[in-house]
């Protein structure tokens, strides 16, 4: 492996530090991307490649917004295998509390800027016949959308090499900082800025910062074109983020343009191994199927496990960190990875150039955190 | 087995020997499986259940492996090639 | 979904020749023993379609597993291993528990697939899977067969087909003319009814055997028409209404492995009384190595004998154990790939099916994995039973681990509602 002094490097080749590395690049940086496996291999391979503007706070709704746009700039010039659908977002309420939460939720986008559509019951079934009957309603996010994030990834990595990054796969990362990158089979590379952006891996090369694993589980069904039309999310799902103690479950679905469904989704606090989850995977599946009966007996090709890197806040870390003036974090991203790559690629530029950008960039100091702690379980 | 069993592939009706499979009732009504990703008619490749090649709708029920279900009496088999 | 949990004292999963002997062996200690299958009926790949009134060896053993009262579960596929001592499996009415103390794995084999251009045509298929399709009504009199590919079992199924009224036009065989008549020599060596297996020379009088030949293109309009086969340097394209073609025989280890089982070269590693890396799990059969019916026979009665406490009678058939596995060695030598092979796939040929993934997409990726992700090849219902082979012989890829569901099953037999049993135990397999 090639040693060499560059701009910066990035340690992780996910979406986050594929992004990273594109918006480095075109600021004319000597760019290297590191990753001690395949390109896009860890949360990113893992998740549900849902691209949605989430209110969950203003600064999440300001990051997971601004990133979206960019996304749906950038569409065009997605190949293919991205897969990229404006499928939208349908919120589902089962009931009256839940609708006042639609509502809500509606005036609050509406605030903001984003198309959204309150749904009765009887245009929720129009729209998404398989759900169970009973549902109270929804609130459509018709510019939210879905892609398949491997080739995503793959995608932002290529036109990084194209302006000049070096991509270095295969060999893991032991040590990271002081300008110095260096690898398990002892090479090394110089940085003036090394970015972190190893998901839920980063807190082995920065030991101190505020990430956890939160494990989630996903399955995904043989081709049903026009079961499901939209990505389907219970309201209960907020609940389920916020939880920062418990197990839990939420109903999630994506239609794949293959007209597979992928399914989801559990958050684990605690669980560090990789195996699949008897206990969860039921639950996950029998809420799954209380909001879709149908789902019953679709035909379950793979489940399979992923590790999301959380904060306490649940906003990502995006900045310098510590008294290491070369080290920043671009991770922390929970289950927004996705969405929030492009925009958290271009914030992490900014910083690196000293310029302001689009959004403030406060919220997701790293800085912010010395004085948070995750709960312990 | 020289009884004969009647059941439909795709609307037509097909006649074959009792205890075959399904998967032999699309052969013989010259019906492809499935057609796949890129839209080649594919038929069974491993006659054994795990190729997946053999997937058809029987009696409205999606993707079931052909190979490994015997004909009944007016089974409705739908393929999509 | 689930019934209540069946308990076994033994339980065999495959109902081959294997599982078969395992499973009256084990029997005839009075204890409770359960073979699992998913087929209607016993008798796994090579004796599919025997009954206890055959005219065969198959059929003296399947009236044993009559006789001995070992409970048949067919028609059931084993998915999951929930929980230590249990095993979750799919039939037509949902997903059923079983328990076990002693478990022995007898999966068997499949096909080899090696793509080459044509070969995703219908008609086009393995060599064992076009009897499979004759044995389950496929009328073959009158039509023109071609056999090709590697191993035994394409002169048994050329036989097959034979007798069966196919016009057999030849089998191409990849080994080489002397590997074969070493091989010949060695099982006459053998005697007996390994002898007999070959003997099918008689059956197969004006089948041409060819050796030194492979086929290279499948022709045809959605259906095949022509196969055009190489030989000695020279092609030769030959009108014909199927191709069933396989190279030989590869070990399906993947529930041994979702269980912890380690493998030894891609088999399943065993010590001398046929148990695996975890206790009380034995193997027996083609997962532990490619050896035919005879070894499948003996290494299923020895793993049936020692699950029972009869250690020494299993003793009793080392020696013979020990011959037949000279014999899965000869096997593995006179049918090894040429590396001819690895230049049949063009970069437009389809190596993953369930995706259509083309070879030329795959060879621009580092791993398995990382094919995987970026092409989806490996990820369709065939969960990679079919392209991993392929992608292992052309691109030295070794495989992932396994993870549940190690088939594809409806979505709600996932849901363990017995788990509360369980909570005593660790979940983490």
């Amino acid at each position: 492996m090639s040693a060499g002094k560059y701009d910066v490097v990035i340690v992780g080749a996910g979406i986050v530090g594929a992004a990273c590395a594109l918006e480095c690049a075109r600021e004319k940086m000597r760019v290297a991307v590191v990753d001690h496996d395949v390109i896009g291999g860890g949360a990113t391979a893992a998740g549900m490649g849902h691209i949605v503007a989430m209110d969950d706070s203003d600064a999440q709704f300001a990051l997971t917004r601004f990133s979206q746009q960019l996304w749906q700039q950038a569409r065009a010039e997605l190949p293919d295998d991205v897969e990229y659908t404006q499928c939208g977002t349908i919120w589902v309420a089962t009931d009256d509390e839940e609708m006042a939460e639609v509502h809500r939720k509606a005036s609050y986008y509406e605030h903001r800027g984003v198309p959204v559509q309150i749904l009765t019951a009887e245009e929720l079934e129009r729209l998404e016949p398989n759900l169970r009957k009973g549902m109270a309603g929804g609130l459509l996010v018709s510019e939210d959308g879905v892609l398949y994030p491997p080739c995503a990834a793959r995608f932002l990595v290529e036109k990084a090499q194209a302006l000049g990054a070096i991509v270095q796969l295969g060999a893991p990362v032991s040590e990271i900082g002081n300008g110095r990158v260096r690898r398990a089979d002892g090479s090394e590379l110089w940085a003036g800025v090394i970015v972190n952006a190893a998901g839920a891996w980063a807190p082995e090369l920065t030991r101190d910062i505020s990430v956890k694993k939160r494990k989630g589980h996903l399955v995904i069904t043989d081709r049903y074109p026009g079961l499901v039309q939209h990505q389907l999310v219970e309201l209960g799902y907020l609940k389920s983020a916020h939880s920062v103690t418990s197990d839990s479950v939420a109903f999630n679905v994506q239609p794949r343009r293959t007209g597979q469904v992928l399914i989801g989704s559990s958050r684990q606090y605690g669980a560090e191994h990789k195996e699949v989850d008897h206990e969860i995977l039921t639950r996950m599946l029998q809420r799954a199927q209380e909001y879709m009966p149908s789902l019953a007996q679709t035909c379950a090709i793979r489940v399979w496990t992923g590790f999301r890197a959380a904060t306490p806040d649940k906003l990502p870390l995006i900045g310098p960190w510590g008294e290491d003036s070369t080290l920043y974090l671009a991770t922390g991203h929970e289950g927004l990875g996705i969405t929030t790559s492009l925009a958290t690629g271009r914030l992490l530029a900014d910083q690196l150039v000293g310029r302001a950008s689009m959004i403030p960039r406060e919220p997701y100091l790293p800085s912010r955190t010395t004085t948070m702690e995750h709960a312990h379980v | 087995m020289s009884e004969q069993i009647e059941l439909s592939v795709n609307g037509r009706r097909v006649t074959v020997a009792a205890g075959s499979s399904v998967a032999v009732a699309m052969m013989i009504g010259g019906a492809s499986c499935r057609t796949s990703v890129s839209g080649e008619p594919r038929g069974p490749l491993c006659g054994m259940g795990i190729c997946y090649e053999c997937r058809a709708e029987i009696d409205g029920v999606a993707h079931r492996r052909s190979c490994q279900i015997a004909c009944m009496s007016r089974m409705a088999i739908k393929t999509d090639g | 979904m689930v019934s209540a949990r069946k308990q076994f004292d033994v339980l065999i999963v495959g109902g081959g020749p294997a599982g078969i002997a395992a499973a009256v062996s084990a029997a005839q200690s009075g204890k409770r023993v359960g073979l699992v299958d998913d087929n209607p009926a016993v008798g796994g790949q090579i004796w599919r379609g025997e009954t206890a009134q055959s005219d065969s060896e198959a059929a003296a053993w399947i009236a044993k597993l009559h006789a001995w009262e070992v409970e048949l579960c067919t028609g059931m596929r084993v998915f999951d291993a929930p929980a230590p001592g249990v095993l979750r499996v799919e039939s037509s009415a949902g997903a059923h528990e079983f328990e076990y103390r002693k478990l022995i794995l007898a999966t068997g084999a499949r096909e080899r697939f090696l793509p080459f251009p044509g070969w995703t045509l219908q008609n086009v298929m393995g060599a064992g899977a076009l009897q499979a399709l004759v044995k389950s009504g496929l009328p073959i009199s009158g039509k023109r067969v071609v056999v090709a590919g590697s191993g035994p079992l394409l002169l048994a199924v050329a036989a097959y087909l034979k007798n069966h009224g196919a016009k057999v036009v030849g089998i191409y065989e990849q080994a080489s003319r002397a590997a074969l008549a070493k091989f010949g020599l060695k099982v006459a060596g053998y005697g007996g009814k390994l002898a007999q297996a070959f003997s099918l020379r008689r059956e197969l009088r004006n089948v041409p055997l060819m050796t030194n030949a492979w086929p290279v293109v499948a022709k045809g309009d959605g259906v095949l028409q022509s196969v055009v086969i190489s030989r000695g340097g020279k092609h030769e394209e030959i009108a014909s209404d199927y191709l069933a073609c396989g190279f030989h025989l590869v070990p399906n280890t993947e529930l041994t492995v979702l269980l912890g089982c380690r493998l030894q070269n891609g088999f399943v590693e065993i010590d001398h009384l046929q148990q695996t890396s975890v206790a009380n799990v034995f193997c027996a059969g083609e997962p532990t190595g490619i050896g035919g019916v005879e070894l499948s026979l003996i290494e299923g009665q020895i793993a049936g004998l020692v699950a029972i406490g009869k250690q020494d009678s299993a003793e009793d058939l080392f020696s013979v154990r020990r011959k037949m596995r000279r014999f899965a060695e000869a096997l593995d030598r006179t049918f090894a790939l040429r590396p001819e092979l690895k230049a049949l796939a063009s970069a437009e040929t389809i190596v993953c099916r369930c995706e259509d993934v083309k070879y030329g997409q795959l060879a621009q990726h580092r791993s398995w994995r990382d094919a995987k992700l970026h092409t989806r090849c490996g990820m369709g219902p065939c969960q990679g039973r079919i392209c991993g082979p392929a992608a292992q012989f052309l691109l030295g890829w070794t495989p992932e681990s396994v993870r549940p569901p190690i088939f594809p099953v409806a979505l709600e037999n996932l849901i363990c509602e017995t788990l509360e049993q369980d909570k005593e135990h660790t979940l983490v397999m």
